[in-house]
């Protein structure tokens, strides 16, 4: 699906405003990313994907930046790098952050495919093939099975039933 | 085997006697810290959806700073939360309205030399200054915490940002840390521990020392850190001073050298904290509020440098202060810190986060021009996105608000 591209630095203030943190997801998606884009929360479709320069997420802790991301139907999130604790919290939500050292070759509006298997992006539009960083080993069955909330229940009834 | 203060502290947690950066690691968490935001009113329903209890009561502390002063039935409902919470969960250090977490924290005795630990929000790093390992997590990577005790973590590089000499009067740790970030930017730290040493880090206070391991954020890094001394055993009122340092020629990733005697005070201008230049270069903005808050900006020390520029002073703008801590406030009233910053016309907000984190109760207006000694200038942070900040240190944050443009303190100081 279609990517929407962002610049270096994005920072969770300018992803999530802070006002809004008081509120459920649902109302802060509707502000994600406004200062900058303001037509993403109301046009974004599932599928779509993020594609991001340096430092993508840096800033504060608050989950809700990847969580809105998640909600809005983002299918993952390309950048040349991402801020250390938001790359936690959004893996942590079971939404993938995938590093691609070349994201700066995809243009806005690009139509994009992932390929897991390969760890590689297929830009439709251009016709390349963009190499991605696989996630962390430790990390994929956590990813599998949709974030730290849904493997720790995994965890704990495999503790029960044994 | 040479080993950084990191790789002592990240072993010690983790059961063995060394590891390698890079290597990924289960560690064992000696302290959990939540704030009222992402703590109580995210866990609470995590918890209860896994059936799950909390691993250890006493190594979770709960703080309320975001949403108080309680303003609205939102945050009314979210602090109630938090009260709510800690009582069922059976959390004993809780702290309500007692001011910033990060600042309330150590001043309550929860952090010691060698620890590791992790908090809720993003500048937990602070507690890196007191030769601990800690670092920000978000509200589900803390229910993982909170479940089990332990965390995963890559076993960091070793960034030495090493000052000799001593900083001008004038000059504080906030120039230091603007400095840096201008230097190398806002993924400088490459979410690697940061460690500060030499001669001009030694001679800082504590509550110094907390405001360069807090801004490691903004430069990136997973955790700040400084190695533990009599200034550390002091601040803490430890019996016995446990050293926890990098051990002389360990390998480190990049080891940057700086004289601060040659640093200027710093300015972060609008809407980046690496957006940094000397204060001289910007004469000719005329903010209209400065502001005066913040883990990074208000604990006691940062209020006595506001003082000792506004001492006999008037200001010429809008001068908000938000002391950092009670026991801050109370300390600075009684030396006399607090009368000479209301003397010079400043208004006093409730304990907290304040404007700082834009969570509600007081943001800036639209097209408001500041200057704050808060950490963060991000485009719409502290209030309307039109709005613009300049970060500076409490000392230059003082002497703009007498002269009425952005102005260097030392002039003031002479």
């Amino acid at each position: 699906m279609k990517a929407w591209v962002l610049g270096d630095d994005i920072d969770t203030d300018v992803i999530v405003p802070g006002r809004t943190m008081k509120f459920g997801i649902e109302e802060i998606a509707r502000h994600c990313l406004e200062s900058v884009s303001p037509s993403f929360a109301s046009s974004v479709g599932k599928g779509d994907f993020i594609v991001a320069g340096r430092n993508f997420g840096c800033g504060s802790s608050r989950e809700q930046a990847p969580g809105a991301l998640k909600y809005l139907g983002v299918a993952a999130l390309v950048a040349e790098s991402f801020a250390g604790l938001f790359y936690r919290n959004a893996l942590n939500l079971g939404l993938a952050a995938l590093v691609c050292v070349e994201a700066k070759r995809i243009r806005d509006g690009d139509r994009l495919e992932l390929d897991f298997h390969n760890s590689s992006i297929a830009d439709l539009t251009t016709g390349e093939n963009l190499p991605f960083e696989p996630i962390p080993g430790h990390l994929m069955e956590m990813v599998r099975d949709g974030g730290l909330l849904p493997h720790l229940e995994k965890r704990l009834k495999c503790r029960t039933t044994s | 085997m040479k080993l950084t203060l990191a790789q002592k502290l990240v072993a010690r947690a983790a059961g063995r006697s060394s590891v390698t950066p890079g290597e990924i690691v289960t560690c064992k968490v000696d302290l959990a810290m939540m704030h009222d935001s992402g703590g109580p009113r995210r866990v609470k329903p995590m918890l209860e959806r896994l059936g799950a209890k909390v691993w250890d009561p006493s190594k979770v502390v709960v703080i309320t700073d975001h949403y108080v002063p309680t303003y609205d039935d939102e945050s009314r409902k979210i602090i109630r939360i938090a009260r709510d919470w800690v009582r069922e969960a059976g959390i004993g250090n809780f702290y309500d309205e007692q001011g910033i977490c990060h600042v309330v924290l150590p001043e309550r005795g929860h952090l010691r030399p060698g620890m590791f630990a992790v908090g809720g929000d993003s500048h937990s790093p602070t507690g890196g200054a007191f030769a601990a390992y800690m670092f920000g997590v978000g509200a589900t990577e803390m229910l993982g915490v909170l479940v089990t005790g332990e965390i995963w973590l890559k076993v960091p590089h070793t960034i030495a940002m090493d000052f000799s000499g001593k900083v001008s009067p004038g000059v504080s740790a906030k120039d230091i840390m603007l400095f840096l970030i201008g230097r190398f930017g806002l993924d400088g730290g490459q979410y690697q521990a940061v460690e500060y040493r030499g001669a001009a880090i030694r001679a800082l206070p504590m509550q110094e020392r907390m405001t360069l391991c807090n801004m490691t954020a903004e430069l990136g890094g997973q955790t700040g850190l400084i190695s533990s001394d009599q200034v550390t055993k002091d601040f803490l009122k430890l019996p016995n001073l446990e050293a926890w340092e990098s051990d002389a020629d360990a390998p480190v990733l990049a080891h940057h050298r700086f004289n601060a005697s040659d640093l200027a005070p710093q300015v972060a201008a609008p809407h980046s904290p690496a957006n940094t230049k000397a204060v001289t270069e910007f004469r000719d903005v005329k903010p209209t509020l400065a502001y005066i808050g913040a883990c990074t900006g208000a604990k006691l020390e940062d209020l006595r440098m506001a003082s000792l520029v506004l001492k006999g002073r008037r200001a010429r703008m809008r001068l908000l202060v938000a002391p950092a801590s009670l026991r801050d406030q109370k300390a600075a009233e009684n030396e006399g810190t607090l009368k000479v910053l209301q003397d010079a016309g400043a208004e006093f907000l409730g304990l907290g986060c304040g404007i700082c984190a834009g969570y509600g109760g007081n943001v800036l207006g639209e097209d408001v021009v500041a200057i704050s000694s808060t950490a963060r200038n991000f485009k719409g942070r502290m209030g309307a996105a039109s709005s613009q900040v300049y970060l500076a240190s409490p000392y230059t944050v003082a002497a703009t608000a007498a002269a009425g443009r952005i102005c260097d303190p030392r002039e003031l100081l002479q």
